[in-house]
Order: C-alpha cells, then sequence, then structure tokens
C-alpha cells in the first residue's frame, strides 16, 4: 500500500486506531543488492545513454582544433598555468569566467526543468555515479553471473573459484577506476603528450596524485558503495523534494490496477474473488540496483532507472496483458485513478472499477497527457533557461577580443615638470585576446594640448602610437601624460585612452583622469 | 548507573540517564570512525617522532627528520637567488646602455632597483622618489648632475659632498652675507623670482640682474639655467629644490644649505647601484 494513499481502507475498517510503532530498530544495516539484468526499451535507451556520456567523456579531450601557431590544438582544454580556457572555437580568459557561471546558471535552471517535469531524469539516467555503477554491475555480471549466481556466490564458501572472481573483478574494477581518474587529467594538458608523459613517469605530481585520488573515488563509490551515495551522501535527492510536485512523471507502481497482488490468480479468479494484474513475480525487485520494491510506493531511494518498468512490462507482455502496471506517471494522474478504483478511498482496491467488462481499462482511467509537462512552473524554468542562454549567446557575440586596462600612478599623482608642464603615469595593459600578432593603435581623446610618451617604445611624443601587441598576450606599457604649462587646469580633468584595430574594427575606450596640482 | 537498562526495541543498552522518559542508547562507534581515530592516534605519534613537536625549557625536540621551518626558507631563498643568478650575472657584466637596451634585463634591472630603492632611498627621497625640501624629485626631469643614465649612476655610485669617497661630486656656493650688502641680496633674490614670471618689483630686478651677473652666472650660467658640471641648480625653471618665494631665496643666498648623499657603491655593490640607475631613468625623467 502506498504511503501517500490518502486513506488506508484497512484503517478505516479497524475502527480509525493509529498505525503502531513499529518494533524494529531504527538503524538499518546495509543490505547487500544483487540486481538483476534487465532487458527493454529504458534499459536501451541507459546502454545509449551510457554510451554517449562515456564517450564524451573519454574522447572530448582527444578532438584536435587548430587555432594557429599561437593557441594549442585541443578542442576542450583548460589551461590552468596559462589562465586560458578553450573550448573549440571559444577562448575564455579569466576574467570572463563569467560565461561558465552562466552555463552553470543554465545547468541549475535546466535540472529544475526536467526534475519538474519527467522526474529525476538525472539520477536515473546521467549521473557519474548512475552511469560508473551500471558499468560496474556490467563487468560484475560478466565475471560472477547474473543475480542469482552472485547471491549463491557469495553465500558460499571461500573457494578457489570464488577468490579468482573475486579478484578478477576488484581488479577490472580498478583498471576501469584508473581510466577514469586518467581520462580527466587530459583536459587540463594536452592529451597526447600528457599520456606519453604520464605512461612514461615524466608527468608532473600532481598529474599522478589527481588520477590517484578518482580512481580511489570511482571504485569506492562506483564499486563499493554504490546505492549508499545516492541514499547517504548525495545533497540532490533532497533538493528535488522541492523540484517535485503532483504533476511530475514519477516511477510509479499502479496498484489500483495491480491489486490485490497474488500468484496464484487463476486459482483465484476462479474462486470469483478480485484479482489484480501484479502476479507478485518480484521481477520489479530483482532488477533494482537499489534494493527497493518499487510496490511500496514513491521513496526517497528510488532513482527513476526505470529498470523495474522493463521488467514488469515483459511479465505483462508474457501474460498478455497491457503494460504499464509499472510506468511513469503523475501523482495527480495516479491519485485519480486510485479514488476510481477505491471509490474514493471507501472501500478496498477493486480492478472491476477500472475495467470494462470486456478488460480492457475504463473510460474514465486517467492516462498520461503530454500537455501537462507545459505548466506555469516548467514554462518558468524552460525561460529562465532559454533568457541565461541567448543572454550568454549575445554576450559571446558581442564581446570583445582588445581590451584597454588602465592604472594610474598613486605615487607620486603627478610630477612638475622643469618648464612648469605637469605630467602623470600611466601603466597601460593592452590585452590582445586572440593568439594572432596585431597592431593596436593608442590613442588619446581630451585633454587637449597634452601629448603621451611611452619611454620604452620610442623618445617621441604623439597622441597616437601604433603598438606591436603580442598573440593571445596581455602588453603592458608605461605611459607618461604631459599636459603644457598653459593648460593645466586647477582641477582633475577626465579623458580617455582608446585602443583600436583599424583592420577588425575593434574598439575599447578607458576612462581615465588627469591629476595636477590644483585639483583636490 | 546501577541499574542497566536495555531499550525494548533495540535492544541495546542505554546510558542510564533518562530525560523526561527519553534515554540515550549506549551504541558502540561507528567502526570507519574508531579505526580513522586510530589512524589519528598512530599518525600523531608518528608525526612527534619525525617532526619538532615537544616543547622542552628552552626549545623543541628536534624530531628525526631534523626539519625547520627556517632551513626551509632559507633554502627556498637560496634556491629563488640561484634562479635570479644567470641575470644579476649579466646584468653586473653588461654597460648600463646595454642593459637598458636589453627588455629582458632592464625589466629585471626596474624592479631590482625599485626593490633596493625601497630599502635605501625612500628616508630621503620618499616612497614615489618625490623628494622633500633639500631632497630632489625623481621623477621630473630637472637634473642637478644631469640625468643621462651614467651621469644617474655616479651620482649614486659616489654621493653627493660624501667625504668619505674621493670620487664624490662637491661643490659649494659661498655665503654672500659676508659678500653682498643686505640690499643687494634682496635685490639679486627679486631678479631670480622675476626669471620664473612670478610677480616682482621692477625698481630691485634691474639692479638684481647686474648684481646676478657679476656674482652668480659663474656658476648658474648667464641665462641662470644652472650647470650641471658643478651641480649649480636651474634657477629659471618651475622647480625648487630648497626654497620657495623671494624670502626664502635670500636666506639661501646669505647662508646656502648644502645636501649630503652617500656614496652607495661601497655599501651595496655595483651590480645593485647599476639597477638603481635604470630604476631611477625609468621614473620617467632619464635623459
Amino acid at each position: 500500500m502506498n504511503l501517500y494513499t490518502a486513506k488506508d481502507p484497512k484503517a478505516e475498517q479497524s475502527g480509525g486506531k493509529p498505525p503502531s510503532v513499529p518494533n524494529e530498530p531504527l538503524y538499518a544495516a546495509r543490505k547487500k543488492i544483487f540486481p538483476k539484468r534487465a532487458e527493454g526499451r529504458f534499459r536501451r535507451f541507459k546502454w545509449l545513454v551510457m554510451l554517449i556520456t562515456l564517450g564524451i567523456y573519454y574522447l572530448t579531450p582527444w578532438i584536435r582544433f587548430d587555432r594557429g601557431p599561437f593557441a594549442p590544438d585541443q578542442a576542450v582544454l583548460v589551461d590552468l598555468a596559462n589562465r586560458r580556457f578553450y573550448v573549440f572555437f571559444i577562448e575564455i580568459w579569466p576574467q570572463e569566467f563569467f560565461f561558465v557561471a552562466g552555463l552553470l546558471v543554465m545547468a541549475g535552471f535546466g535540472l529544475f526543468l526536467v526534475t519538474s517535469a519527467v522526474g529525476r531524469a538525472w539520477c536515473g539516467y546521467t549521473c557519474p555515479q548512475t552511469v560508473w555503477v551500471d558499468l560496474f554491475l556490467v563487468v560484475e555480471r560478466f565475471i560472477e553471473g547474473d543475480r542469482n549466481a552472485r547471491m549463491k556466490l557469495d553465500a558460499g564458501p571461500w573457494t578457489a573459484d570464488k577468490i579468482v572472481k573475486r579478484v578478477t573483478k576488484h581488479a577490472i574494477w580498478l583498471m576501469i577506476a584508473v581510466a577514469t581518474g586518467g581520462a580527466w587529467i587530459f583536459y587540463f594538458a594536452d592529451a597526447p603528450s600528457l599520456a606519453f608523459d604520464f605512461l612514461t613517469g615524466q608527468a608532473a605530481f600532481v598529474a599522478y596524485s589527481t588520477v590517484a585520488f578518482l580512481t580511489a573515488t570511482t571504485y569506492v563509490l562506483g564499486g563499493l558503495m554504490r546505492e549508499q551515495v545516492c541514499i547517504y551522501m548525495c545533497p540532490w535527492p533532497r533538493i528535488q523534494g522541492a523540484m517535485l510536485d503532483d504533476n511530475s512523471l514519477v516511477v510509479t507502481y499502479n496498484d489500483w490496477r495491480g491489486e490485490p497482488r497474488g500468484k496464484h490468480q487463476k486459482k483465484v479468479a476462479a474462486a470469483n474473488e478480485a484479482v489484480g494484474d501484479c502476479v507478485d513475480c518480484n521481477a520489479c525487485v530483482a532488477v533494482c540496483p537499489m534494493g527497493i520494491d518499487i510496490r511500496d510506493g514513491q521513496q526517497m531511494e528510488c532513482i527513476t532507472c526505470a529498470l523495474c518498468i522493463d521488467a514488469c512490462d515483459s511479465v505483462m507482455d508474457k501474460l498478455e496483458r497491457p503494460r504499464g502496471l509499472i510506468g511513469y506517471a503523475t501523482l495527480n494522474e495516479y491519485q485519480s485513478n486510485m479514488a476510481l478504483a477505491t471509490d474514493n478511498g471507501q472501500t478496498a482496491i477493486q480492478p472491476a472499477r477500472v475495467r470494462k467488462p470486456d478488460g480492457m481499462f475504463s473510460d474514465r482511467v486517467r492516462h498520461f497527457n503530454w500537455r501537462i509537462i507545459l505548466r506555469p512552473r516548467t514554462l518558468l524554468y524552460m525561460g529562465v533557461w532559454t533568457a541565461v542562454g541567448i543572454g550568454l549567446i549575445i554576450a559571446l557575440l558581442s564581446r570583445d577580443r582588445l581590451e584597454i586596462n588602465v592604472l594610474h600612478d598613486r605615487n607620486p599623482q603627478y610630477v612638475l615638470e622643469s618648464d612648469g608642464s605637469i605630467r602623470n603615469g600611466y601603466t597601460i595593459r593592452l590585452l590582445n585576446m586572440i593568439p594572432e600578432r596585431r597592431t593596436v593603435l593608442l590613442s588619446m581623446m581630451g585633454l587637449a594640448g597634452a601629448e603621451m610618451k611611452i619611454p620604452t617604445l620610442t623618445d617621441t611624443s604623439d597622441r597616437v602610437f601604433a603598438i606591436p601587441v603580442e598573440p593571445d598576450k596581455a602588453t603592458t606599457l608605461k605611459v607618461f601624460v604631459t599636459l603644457p604649462k598653459g593648460a593645466v587646469g586647477d582641477a582633475r580633468e577626465g579623458f580617455s585612452f582608446i585602443a583600436e584595430d583599424r583592420a577588425s574594427h575593434e574598439k575599447d575606450v578607458y576612462r581615465a583622469n588627469f591629476n595636477t596640482p590644483g585639483a583636490k | 548507573m546501577a541499574d542497566k537498562h536495555i531499550d525494548d526495541i533495540s535492544g541495546v543498552e542505554t546510558t542510564g540517564h533518562e530525560w523526561d522518559g527519553i534515554r540515550e542508547l549506549n551504541n558502540p562507534l561507528p567502526r570507519w570512525w574508531l579505526w580513522t581515530f586510530y589512524a589519528c592516534i598512530a599518525w600523531a605519534i608518528g608525526y612527534m617522532v619525525v617532526y619538532p613537536a615537544v616543547p622542552l625549557l628552552t626549545g623543541a625536540t628536534r624530531g628525526v627528520l631534523g626539519y625547520s621551518s627556517r632551513a626551509e626558507l632559507s633554502a627556498e631563498l637560496a634556491g629563488a637567488k640561484t634562479a635570479q643568478g644567470a641575470i644579476v650575472e649579466k646584468i653586473s657584466t653588461s654597460s648600463l646602455p646595454e642593459i637598458l637596451a636589453d627588455p629582458q634585463m632592464a625589466q629585471f634591472a626596474t624592479a631590482a632597483g625599485a626593490a633596493a630603492f625601497k630599502v635605501n632611498c625612500v628616508q630621503c627621497h620618499g616612497s614615489g622618489a618625490t623628494g622633500g625640501a633639500g631632497y630632489p624629485n625623481l621623477n621630473d626631469d630637472d637634473w642637478l648632475w644631469g640625468g643621462k643614465i651614467e651621469d644617474i649612476h655616479q651620482t649614486i655610485a659616489h654621493g653627493i659632498r660624501y667625504a668619505d669617497d674621493a670620487e664624490t661630486r662637491v661643490s659649494e656656493m659661498p655665503a654672500f652675507a659676508d659678500i653682498l650688502k643686505p640690499i643687494e641680496i634682496r635685490q639679486v633674490a627679486a631678479y631670480v623670482v622675476s626669471l620664473t614670471g612670478t610677480p616682482h618689483d621692477p625698481a630691485m630686478v634691474e639692479p638684481g640682474k647686474a648684481l646676478f651677473a657679476d656674482n652668480c652666472a659663474s656658476c648658474h650660467g648667464e641665462d641662470a639655467k644652472g650647470n650641471r658640471e658643478f651641480g649649480a641648480p636651474n634657477l629659471a625653471d618651475a622647480i625648487w629644490l630648497k626654497v620657495k618665494g623671494e624670502e626664502q631665496i635670500a636666506g639661501q643666498v646669505r647662508q646656502p644649505k648644502h645636501g649630503v648623499m652617500p656614496a652607495w657603491q661601497t655599501r651595496l655593490g655595483d651590480t645593485t647601484v647599476k639597477e638603481l640607475a635604470v630604476y631611477i631613468h625609468a621614473l620617467g625623467g632619464g635623459e
């Protein structure tokens, strides 16, 4: 009986007595779980997701992308040493890290959207924990056999066969774990050369320690702890309580058509008693990687991997009954059907109430309507997600690849020259954010009569300088601006430094100040 | 805890205390916690053996590794010195123009010079090298003894009026209180003030000009623009080293004050002096 079912008819019958305190300890020891292999459409979909996600993870660092001679040719690279982030044609400098923050905001709202629409799809299909546990279970099944063989092996004595199987399994798990940790480091350096250095013992200590750490976490979390990570360690299942509502799709045991369950249905039916669709075969329990019985209702442990749906569907197929005894359903839909089956909670579940005499479902049974996905909540999430996405794209398309930063000298604030003119010093950084050499025109706007001098470049004074800048680097210049005696006012004066690339029509302006002795 | 109480539901012994009917189960510590705790104890014992740990009356135990954070620091400093060795060596063997021409050397020398300046020079010249009354501003283009890199190097290396250095720059302005009459000194001061376009009394300036040509032009020049040979200041520019205004100029003519700068070659060594010269030259007034 579902925990959230409106009323327990049996409790009604027993005179509304409050349920007694269960006479068992509050602490639960871990139960060993031996998930059986499932077959079906969701399992096939999960294989595909596993292939795609693992493929992306392992192969991405090896994709090459030509950026010319002044930048690395790795398509996705987090170059921490040089503080550059490369994703195909996008290069991000540290001050542009808000793009990454924006992507994280999108990822957050994307999760909200997916969760409110289709429940814990992230947990069930794409979470690395789920994917790697799935992978580890493939190994376990290959070495030790399926559920029954593994249970037998686990319960049996430590024979040579058991030792060999266990050692092989853990060895393969460790190899997968090493490969997992090993793939991670390739995102942070040139993959082919790092692979060579790593294998020949020449890589940096941090590379080895990162691999060791990720090997340990993959092996322990994916191989040893498995479902305990989801139940006890992960905060995301708890957050999802706020994301789900009555219209979210969750994996549901439809007890309105399943109950009363029974193994000997024909006998019961022959005795003219009510029978539900559930034949109590326990297939759904056997395949569950979380070790729960979905028929107990919605549970915190359920990651909605949908394998019980596959298991149940194949049983229903054999029995030639409609699929979907266990399926994705919203709470609204489920409760409406429960009310139908129990006459609004007045009776126990009566299969006859949801079926027509010919065995087909009654027209009053509610089925999932795709339109329910488009409701204010999901539309809001979608709207925010899209707005952030559009904002990021606009910011990306309109961002400057040429920037000027100016640091005004503070000590001294100004210098009096012998002819009475006033000089201010500035440290100017020209950021050439593309991997190409170019010439930047540095000019002044305002501050009539003043001229710039850049001693490291040339001895002459002028209001415009052509400055060669290195590819993908910031060029630092010491610039002195001198204002002749006659032009010196008694207040601080504002003016602008302009950096311009005439070839690409890029321009950046910096508003600067000029200090004079009279300025307060 | 006289009576042993066993919890009905879990079958676990309780601590024996009771608060409003609530009892605390006396469960053993989780195994992982206990083993972590033991591991920490083992780690601590090992740490005490290997590293300095136990405080004694006048120090602490040394540990079998002989580790000390001071030794680590000096090793790191020595490492940094070694890393800088090549470029410092290059600077010490290069001439000043060579250093200025090489961007890498110039950059290193400027940074090293700035560090040496903060330790040795800011006491008189100020943290921004802006000087003060009697202490020249090193940022501007007004140089007493010359603003070329070689001149700056010479001044830093041997000082000014520094008795202990044979090559020090020396000059002395006579005290005109003994030479000129008080009214004449006032007239000279009025003329000097007039050179920079400040308000003045023409009746005083005319005789002052004649007096200047007779008494002062030999060092400060006919045009009063000074002479770097003698460190004679330019009196016709906007910058005043020691004095401001007619009264103070008269005072300086009557009884001049002379600044002294120590020679740094013997104290800091030639490499540091070179770095200081490069730094000063790059402040903006270098010629």
